[in-house]
């Protein structure tokens, strides 16, 4: 057995061995460990130059990352948590995402950023929101969100292969999540979303933690003698949408669920992509469960309500369905 | 030597007559958007790109036009990019503000104030990584001091001890906010210098101070000692843009600086050194003038940017790859 984190350390320590280019930054990601300990150990092992821990200077590292990516190096940049990155947005949305097309073509980022979302662990509200849809909304850049063990090692390799900004979304929940990997790094793609469960008589639809939240619901479902298909998104853009509508078109009903704010969110899109392609095939209007659109809060029992859980899901795919 | 002066005067003189060549032409429609104008700065960038080798790299500003061409992107790219042409130098998605090539490792003009900073960092922080000997220039106006960028970058180039230049283009205003109504200690070399960096103030209206500045500021990065900036003292005899009505500046002002032109100062050594004359200096014009005129006549007649490529260059095609991933240096 091993563990989500172990995965994501695995990921790294395989793309830092492979290519000279590769280098780590971010705060803590050396001396200290990785403030969620997935870099421990890496520092002794490619030493200072490529575990490179960086001041408190989101935005000064997030545009060092761009300029030696544009300069020929492969950068993982690593942001402690996505509402810090809101202090490197101007590099990550005015360059990152727009150098390519502003300069014609000529100039494109490969760069690689990390960071920690979600909710769930009573880190309140400036450690636990749920922003990659907002970078989602951006062209130019990739979003991705591992919510398996194959997809956290091996994400990181395909998004390293990418010529354009990759973002990379690692839910806190997730970091003690144990399972198998297989010795040899399994290659992954970016481009479709997964499907985790088949079924025949609803399809629900998330990324992330909510895909474990999805799959628990499915399986007390599945005991109520509802068949759920649950379709893990891995990649928010740019999004799969030939999966999920097929899916939906199939089973002719469809329920989104994740734990950012409901409006204006990937779910919304989701829920608007399946509209307009799949409308006359759906036999309920789309659901969806997101996040209650309050600042998460610190208490446990606040934040539990604030964001999804298997009851939820249940209650609300059982409603679509009777 | 005598060569090399009168080559930093044509320089000045090029960049000069082609913005008020793009003045006309903006009031005309031709060019549209923001178009800032570098008239009054051009010893700047020609003094320090100047000291340059061509695998070096450029970061500069939306006030980029004298940076382009000093650096010898085509005079013929750039108005073709004004005008939103195919052929322009960022294939009309730029316009003035954002001029790219990376032939001569352009890396833009950056129409963020101090957004540039902490690329110009990652440029020169791949060199480093890469053992090449290579510097980053930086240019920037006074108005990044008050930025966060800046004084992040500033901390980071030092502590990682990384070779880039940071030019800043200190013309006393930020668009219309005179320095000392927005700096608490407005003497900018200082605050460098708290970063545990060389720092020092030149005046930016001497085309040869400022190259000898240059030559010495870029010998210390190339060798390893870490970053160093440049305060240029400087000043723009136009307004901010075209859109600018230009209020805030005592008009006397702007008259005792025009008696400071950089193009003059310099004119006025080259006749006293017997290097120029008036017959000399009229050539030199009208030779501007044609590589001028048929600037403009490429920029008209070049197709305008295909509306079927529109979405191009969101995401790297196999045409895109090539370009700066794997070599870094000059393309």
């Amino acid at each position: 057995m091993t563990t989500y984190r172990e995965a994501l350390r695995a990921g790294l320590r395989e793309a830092l061995a492979d290519d000279d280019r590769v280098f780590l930054v971010g705060e803590d990601v050396g001396r200290y460990g990785g403030s969620f300990a997935v870099s421990m150990g890496l520092l002794e092992e490619f030493g200072p130059e490529r575990i490179r821990d960086a001041p408190l200077s989101e935005s000064a590292f997030v545009g060092a990352g761009i300029g030696a990516a544009l300069g020929g190096m492969l950068p993982i940049v690593e942001i402690m948590t996505v509402n810090f990155s809101l202090l490197a947005l101007d590099q990550i949305l005015n360059n990152a995402a727009t150098l390519l097309h502003m300069s014609g073509g000529q100039f494109n980022v490969p760069l690689v950023i990390r960071m920690t979302t979600g909710a769930g662990r009573q880190l309140a509200a400036q450690h636990s929101h749920s922003l990659e849809g907002w970078y989602a909304h951006i062209p130019g850049l990739r979003v991705v969100t591992p919510a398996t063990l194959a997809d956290a090692r091996g994400m990181l390799r395909t998004a390293l292969a990418d010529p354009d900004p990759v973002l990379i979304f690692e839910h806190g929940g997730l970091f003690g999540l144990e399972g198998e990997l297989p010795d040899v790094p399994e290659v992954v793609d970016l481009d479709h979303a997964a499907v985790r469960r088949s079924g025949k008589d609803l399809t629900i639809i998330t990324y992330g933690a909510c895909l474990h939240t999805s799959l628990a619901a499915a399986d007390r479902l599945g005991a109520d003698g509802i068949s759920a298909e649950v379709i893990d998104l891995r990649t928010l853009r740019p999004l799969d949408t030939d999966t999920f509508v097929a899916s939906a078109v199939r089973t002719g009903r469809a329920l989104v669920v994740e734990q950012a704010w409901r409006t204006g969110g990937i779910g919304a899109e989701v829920a608007a992509q399946i509209s307009e392609l799949g409308f006359w095939h759906l036999d309920a209007p789309v659901g969806r469960v997101a996040g209650l659109e309050v600042p998460i809060p610190y208490a446990k029992h606040l934040e539990a309500a604030s964001i999804p859980q298997v009851d939820d899901v249940v209650a609300a795919a059982t409603g679509l369905v009777r | 030597m005598t060569d090399h002066r009168l080559e930093l005067f044509r320089q000045m003189l090029r960049v000069r007559r082609f913005e008020e060549r793009c003045v006309e032409l903006y009031s005309g429609g031709s060019i549209r958007g923001f178009l800032h104008l570098y008239i009054g700065e051009e010893a700047v960038a020609t003094g320090v790109i100047s000291q340059l080798r061509p695998t070096d790299a450029i970061v500069a500003t939306y006030r980029d036009h004298g940076h382009a061409l000093v650096r010898g992107l085509s005079m013929r790219s750039i108005m073709a990019e004004m005008f939103g042409k195919a052929d322009g130098c960022s294939r009309g998605r730029g316009g003035s503000m954002h001029l790219f090539d990376s032939a001569t490792r352009f890396y833009g003009g950056n129409a963020i104030v101090a957004g540039g900073l902490p690329v110009a960092a990652g440029l020169a922080l791949a060199d480093r990584m890469s053992g090449r000997e290579q510097v980053t220039v930086c240019f920037f106006g006074e108005g990044a001091v008050a930025e966060g960028e800046f004084h992040e970058t500033m901390n980071l180039a030092s502590l990682w001890k990384l070779p880039v230049l940071f030019c800043c283009e200190n013309n006393l205003y930020a668009m219309g906010t005179a320095l000392d109504r927005s700096e608490a200690d407005t003497d900018l070399a200082v605050k460098a210098t708290g970063y545990a960096m060389a720092a020092w103030s030149v005046d930016g209206m001497d085309v040869e101070a400022t190259e000898v500045a240059a030559r010495r500021a870029i010998d210390m990065v190339r060798s390893g000692g870490g970053p160093v900036f440049l305060e240029l003292k400087t000043y723009r005899f136009r307004a901010h843009s075209m859109y600018d009505p230009d209020r805030y500046r005592d008009p006397a002002e702007i008259e005792r600086w025009k008696e400071r032109d950089p193009i003059t100062m310099l004119e006025v050594r080259l006749r006293d050194d017997g290097l120029l004359d008036d017959s000399a200096l009229e050539q030199l014009d009208a030779d501007i003038g044609a590589e001028i005129d048929d600037a403009v006549s490429f920029a008209e007649s070049a197709a305008p940017a295909p509306l079927d490529e529109l979405s191009r260059w969101v995401y790297s095609d196999s045409s895109t790859v090539t370009t700066a991933t794997t070599t870094g240096g000059a393309g």
